[in-house]
């Protein structure tokens, strides 16, 4: 697999939440996703961004254009140095939260992407990789 | 004569009013500087600088403009920058205002008769980067400025912007424009909350043709107003979901409880209907068949 592009944004306010998200529809447009792809991507990252600040305490994204022989897709990788998630299954769980929020975030993301992956170690931060691939 | 060595700080500081002179004068003679700053704000500015640069030079300041010892001149130049380009110099214009510090200064140095002739020519070739770095960071200051600028109208065309409009009697509209990530958001929705009581409407169409992403904290914000509105006796229909939007909300398990019609004309219609009215096509009689 190639990676074709790889920058990184910060992910530390919520004006960065609304770039993350131009960022998203400018990249996944670029690689040719439908419209619905695209929307898709750009909610989860939208999701994952606003976790990132609120409970992350802010961070990054990396953001990647993936190549393999048969297909192309968007990486992204966002990660913050924050609490970090002590119970990743009950996080992911429909209706947790330990804010204010739905608690739809992160289970949300999980199925708007073909690809999803928590690591995280209290005291420490959190990576959360998700990867869609143009259909 | 062997004379003593004077070092360049030195020997700006020694000169400093002669300097500034020719300098100015310098100034003055091309013609486009005079002709738009005002007389004193140039003088302060040259002295302010000169003055800077000097202490800074005293002090031995390394040849990095970030380090401290330059703070007060970078500020000095930052002011030069906001006030040239107010008055619609150009950043080139504003750089040669610094870069025209060279020729005063380098007639000083070649007018000392110094006996280390490479020392001199180090001290040359030194002042010259120098002077070149600040003369750009005024270009880079203008530069910033200018993206600030746009970066701030961006966001402001993307920050949420509503109207609640009255559509018929009882029956208000809120087309959502924008983002809804911004502390506004609150304000829009109380605004609209605040309009069902004042005018005793019965529903509230909120439209999100609009809005480019439906996340959880815009559910969120929607969920809230309807339940509000709900509790003040007005019901809200949602328009304006697109396709793409549609099959976002349900992967992303969300259950907005309120009745949704696909534009805002369908909305109207429900709502019409709802009130006791209905839109009728006139049907044209064939005598005369004007609308
Ligand atoms: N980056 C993070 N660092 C620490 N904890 C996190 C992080 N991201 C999520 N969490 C935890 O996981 C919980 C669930 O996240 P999720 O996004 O599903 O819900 P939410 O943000 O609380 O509400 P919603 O996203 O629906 O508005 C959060 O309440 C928080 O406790
Ligand atoms: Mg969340």
């Amino acid at each position: 697999m190639i990676v074709e592009a790889d920058d990184v944004l910060p992910v530390r306010s919520t004006e960065d939440v609304v770039r993350v998200r131009q960022e998203v529809r400018s990249r996944t447009a670029a690689v040719g996703f439908s419209l619905v792809d695209q929307t898709k991507l750009i909610t989860a990252a939208s999701e994952i961004a606003r976790n990132t600040v609120i409970y992350g305490g802010g961070g990054t994204l990396r953001l990647q254009i993936l190549q393999n022989t048969t297909r192309r897709g968007v990486r992204l990788i966002f990660e913050d140095k924050g609490p970090g998630i002590p119970d990743i299954e009950r996080a992911l769980t429909d209706g947790y939260t330990s804010g204010s929020g739905l608690g739809l975030g992160l289970g949300g993301a999980r199925r708007l992407s073909n690809e999803f992956d928590i690591a995280s170690k209290p005291g420490e931060g959190t990576t959360i990789t998700l990867a869609r691939w143009k259909r | 004569m062997a004379n003593a060595y004077i070092s360049l700080p030195e020997l700006i500081s020694k000169n400093q009013t002669t300097l500034l002179h020719d300098w100015i004068s310098l100034q003055r003679q091309t013609g486009a500087f005079n002709r738009r700053i005002k007389e004193e704000v140039l003088l302060e500015q040259s002295r302010g600088l000169l003055t800077e640069l000097c202490s800074a030079l005293q002090a031995g300041a390394p040849n990095d403009l970030k380090a401290t010892e330059w703070s007060a001149t970078r500020k000095i130049l930052e002011e030069v920058s906001g006030t040239r380009t107010s008055l619609g110099f150009t950043p080139a214009e504003t750089a040669t205002f610094v870069f025209s510090l060279k020729e005063p200064i380098f007639n000083l140095l070649f007018a000392k008769t110094d006996s280390n002739v490479e020392k001199q020519q180090q001290e040359i070739w030194g002042i010259n980067l120098l002077i070149d770095k600040l003369g750009l960071y005024t270009t880079e200051v203008a530069q910033s400025a200018r993206e600030n600028v746009i970066a701030r109208q961006q966001q402001e065309l993307i920050e949420l912007s509503t109207p609640v409009v009255e559509l018929w009697e009882g029956i208000l509209a809120l087309p959502l424009i924008g983002t809804l990530d911004s502390e506004r958001t609150q304000v829009v929705m109380e605004n609209l909350l605040e309009r069902l009581v004042t005018s005793s409407a019965e529903f509230a169409i909120i439209d999100i043709t609009g809005v480019p992403t439906v996340d959880t904290l815009v559910a969120q914000h929607l969920i809230k107003t309807v339940s509000a509105a709900r509790l003040m006796g007005a019901d809200c229909i949602i328009s304006g979901i697109r396709p793409q939007i549609a099959q976002t909300i349900v992967h992303l398990g969300l259950e907005l409880n309120v009745v949704s019609k696909a534009t805002m004309a369908d909305a109207f219609a429900l709502a019409l209907r709802r009130t006791g009215r209905s839109v009728e096509k006139r049907v044209a009689s064939p005598k005369n068949g004007s609308l």
